[in-house]
């Protein structure tokens, strides 16, 4: 598929009716933000600047913190077959899981691209791209040690450095994800929050991207707190419907234990937790179930899959995306405002020309009062 | 702030004074980061220090390079975690011999910006919403007495430095209240490679030895928290408040 067929406002998933934002835009204050009352049963249109005012004092903000990795390594298997690498982060023990993708580039959807080679443990990949200089230059290696039972697409590999020579591969070699949808390739910088940390994450934690430190630190102005929590969000989508419909796979966190005390004094005084993002949920909630509902800090991995039976422990509202039945993060939604009134809310996005996907406008499901 | 435990990132640290800061935070305990763009000289430095007994990384990268920018900070917290001492060390010179004004040409102007001013600027604020979000952390910017005199010849450098002066006020002035303090340090003239470029005829003798400037700094980052954020400060003229009590207090925050 070239760059020509593929329209801003191609549809990306299963022909969904909302338009797509094809590239991130400047003023991303000025991004739309639909907000969805579960308590009134009631939507209405705002924009990004104004969350600080749909916030209350006592109320607790929690963003991911994950930094974005330049995860997509173009390699090749030994028979000179492209094959696109996708590191899901952290490394554990020197071992990261990837999903590998056949050949082709970002211009073409991951569903129109050809399967990559069957790599077996042992195989190895070659990333003939810019190499570290530290300490010959040689290109860098991966060998498969482990092929997942839910598609042979997804893999464990280790690479033949590690530190700072993996890292000098890592950024030197790699480019953040790209999409079909977007206009022109992302760099690393478009795909940062104002407050990324940890690279962590394989595709950007997109429900922060809007927010500028004037609007953090207006809310916080207005006595909202503001807390942090760090997950590796994961892949959307790989091409795989076996694999797709296996997402959000197990995913890392690390909640700090300032989290932990600042969710624990805004509960005390009646204040609401609001998390930015559906992998902020999944990180609290999940920290929650495995510590049978009372969350602790550290690290951890989460498995858990929100949906309208989920009863959230820790979150109240939160701050996402434009998402449309069919996605994921749409069964999570609805464990925080009736699938109803989500589809209402959906509709009226519709309608009013709001933007989905990675770059696209808001959603604030607010916190329900019982 | 205490370094122990803490991580530093410094450019310009292959030689000078961004490998002696290195060597004398990982003795604080620091886990280090040193980027330049020599990757021979860098690696050198990494060794040496690890060689101590101290945590210490590379990454070969360009601070006037635009798309060095988000590399830098993603490796350097892969590699050592969160950034809560960032050292904006490096810097140029421009072309040398030094030059007057009227014959330096605007690209080399443009140049001198890149590294010296826009590099601390893009790399501070790729780094600084994290430590604003965390409530701590301190930018260091080295900076130069060419900053507030016009010395002839030194203009392209001297604009750099002023500028980059002027950018640590207004950091710190929008990062009042957050817990992330800025400070400005003019280490003085110094034994390196960039003076020798800068002024060849100079008396070695009469330099300082960078090493000694590094402990100097490193004093000062343990008194951050009690000197005024914003502050631009002379190592050579500077003494601890808390080795001059009766002083102390005087130049801090009320």
């Amino acid at each position: 598929m070239d760059l020509a067929a593929c329209p801003a406002g191609a549809r990306r998933r299963g022909g969904a009716p909302v338009k797509t934002a094809a590239w991130p835009r400047e003023e991303t204050e000025a991004e739309r933000m639909l907000v969805v009352d579960p308590d009134r049963d009631a939507i209405a249109d705002f924009i990004v600047r104004d969350l600080p005012s749909r916030l209350r004092a006592g109320d607790l903000l929690v963003v991911n913190d994950a930094a974005t990795l330049p995860g997509s390594l173009q390699g090749e298997a030994t028979d000179g077959v492209p094959v696109e690498v996708r590191l899901l982060g952290p490394a554990e023990d020197g071992v990261w899981t990837a999903a590998l993708l056949g050949e082709g580039n970002w211009r073409w959807r991951t569903e129109d691209r050809p399967a990559p080679p069957r790599l077996g443990p042992g195989s190895v990949l070659a990333f003939p791209g810019p190499a570290n200089p530290i300490p010959d230059g040689s290109p860098l290696h991966a060998t498969v040690v482990g092929v997942s039972e839910v598609s042979p697409r997804l893999v464990r590999l280790v690479f033949d450095r590690e530190g700072d020579a993996l890292w000098a591969a890592v950024y030197r070699g790699g480019r953040p994800v790209q999409y079909s949808y977007v206009r022109a390739p992302l760099a690393l910088w478009h795909v940062q929050t104002a407050y990324a940390s940890r690279p962590w994450a394989a595709e950007p934690p997109s429900a922060g991207r809007p927010l500028t430190w004037r609007i953090l630190l207006e809310a916080r102005r207005r006595g909202v707190g503001l807390a942090a929590v760090t997950h590796a969000a994961g892949l959307s989508s790989t091409g795989e419907p076996a694999l797709d419909a296996a997402l959000p796979l197990p995913e890392r966190f690390d909640i700090p234990a300032e989290t932990v005390e600042a969710v624990a004094r805004t509960r005390a005084t009646g204040g609401r937790v609001v998390a930015v993002g559906t992998t902020v949920v999944r990180a609290l909630e999940g920290a929650a179930e495995s510590g049978e509902g009372r969350l602790a800090a550290g690290e951890g991995r989460t498995s858990l899959r929100i949906g309208p039976a989920f009863r959230p422990r820790v979150v109240d509202g939160l701050l996402t995306g434009v998402h449309q039945p069919g996605e994921s993060h749409f069964e999570l939604l609805q464990a925080f405002a009736p699938e109803p009134l989500l589809r209402r809310a959906l509709a009226h996005a519709e309608a009013a020309g709001y933007l989905a996907h990675e770059f696209g406008d808001s959603c604030l499901i607010l916190p329900r009062s019982v | 702030m205490q370094m122990d435990g803490r991580v530093a990132l410094v450019t310009g640290g292959s030689r000078g004074l961004g490998a002696a800061l290195g060597h004398a935070l990982a003795r604080e305990g620091a886990r280090v980061v040193l980027v330049a763009r020599g990757a021979p000289e860098l690696a050198k430095v990494v060794d040496a220090i690890r060689a101590e007994g101290g945590q210490a990384h590379g990454f070969v990268a360009d601070v006037g390079v635009k798309e060095d920018i988000h590399r830098i900070a993603g490796a350097a917290a892969a590699l050592a975690g969160p950034i809560d001492l960032l050292v904006h060390n490096a810097s140029t010179l421009g072309p040398t011999p030094l030059r007057l004004l009227l014959d330096t040409e605007c690209e080399d102007l443009a140049g001198v910006l890149d590294v010296n001013l826009m590099g601390p600027f893009r790399l501070t604020r790729a780094i600084v919403g994290g430590m604003v979000l965390r409530g701590r952390g301190l930018v260091l910017q080295v900076t130069s007495d060419a900053s507030v005199n016009g010395y002839p010849t030194w203009g392209a450098y001297g604009v750099s430095k002023a500028a980059l002066d002027h950018l640590g006020r207004v950091w710190a002035a929008e990062l009042e209240g957050t817990g992330v303090r800025v400070l400005t340090v003019d280490p003085g003239e110094m034994d390196t490679a960039m003076h020798a470029a800068a002024v060849p005829e100079a008396d070695r003798a009469a330099l300082a030895d960078p090493a000694a400037v590094a402990r100097q700094i490193v004093e000062i980052v343990r008194a951050a928290e009690d000197l005024p954020s914003g502050a631009r400060i002379e190592a050579a003229r500077w003494t601890s408040p808390r080795a001059r009590p009766a002083l102390a207090g005087a130049g801090a925050r009320p």
